[in-house]
């Protein structure tokens, strides 16, 4: 059956799933975002072996590594939960229990960033 | 319709992944989506090392001494060595998606660069982490 549609406007934003590329570019932009960030992370953590809770707490009270803590945080389990929802529309075929596995990693990536950024924030106002 | 009432077609079929003989680059492959879901769990362990920081010293000091443990220092290695294969492979992978190193030739030599760098890494990594404390 002949398409009437042009190539271009099938390509356009509309995939099987609907969204295009937009996937695909977001796990590559949170990767970049979170070269420099995971390079900073690794040798701040290194920095901090050893420490005692005021130690700990210091660092992540103070307002750079704070900030630079909480991007880690989001773009980590925004780029964790688009990697895992592929791992799981590979491997589960069945329509349901694919559905309820990407639902349970896109909450819980979205609630433990959360919870995540609260802890820090708590440990940086509350000394 | 399911796989097995399909019509018998001439198609020529990959090789299973029980008869193929493994590659540098579908074990890097591989371990990339390994590492990456190590890594969630890792970060899953973050959440819990800050709450145990907001909660106070108590709770920190039971989350550092199992950081201390034997399971807790191979958890750590295991999360330090993954973080940096899939950083290092990661970098790899954004250099493909530019266009960039697809031949053959490169991309084993971009693979043993990963393992080296990845490997190399963990080590200065952990004597970094024993020479601060």
């Amino acid at each position: 059956m002949a398409d009437l549609r042009s190539p271009l406007a099938r390509v356009r934003g509309l995939g099987s799933a609907k969204e295009g590329t937009h996937h695909w570019w977001a796990q590559r932009l949170t990767a970049l975002a979170l070269i420099p960030l995971t390079i900073w992370f690794a040798v701040s953590i290194i920095a901090l072996s050893g420490a005692d809770h005021a130690e700990a707490s210091a660092w992540i009270g103070s307002l750079w590594p704070a900030a630079l803590l909480i991007l880690t945080i989001a773009m980590t389990f925004h780029h964790g939960q688009l990697g895992l929802q592929v791992v799981i529309e590979d491997y589960v075929h069945n329509e349901y229990m694919k559905l309820a596995a990407i639902l349970l990693v896109k909450g819980a990536a979205l609630i433990l960033s959360v919870v995540a950024i609260a802890a820090v924030a708590r440990i940086a106002i509350g000394g | 319709m399911s796989r097995a009432d399909r019509p018998a077609s001439n198609r020529p079929l990959s090789p299973h992944l029980q008869v193929y003989r493994p590659q540098l680059t579908s074990i890097l492959s591989i371990t990339h989506r390994g590492t990456g879901i190590f890594l969630s769990l890792g970060a899953l362990y973050l959440v819990f090392w800050l709450l145990a920081i907001a909660a106070g010293p108590d709770a920190y000091a039971t989350i550092a001494g199992f950081n201390a443990s034997i399971i807790g220092r191979l958890l750590l290695l295991g999360w330090t060595f993954s973080l940096f294969y899939h950083l290092c492979n990661g970098i790899r992978h954004l250099v493909w998606d530019a266009g960039l190193g697809l031949d053959l030739k490169t991309t084993y030599a971009s693979g043993w660069a990963v393992v080296a760098g990845a490997a190399a890494l963990t080590v200065v990594a952990w004597i970094a982490a024993y020479a601060v404390r």
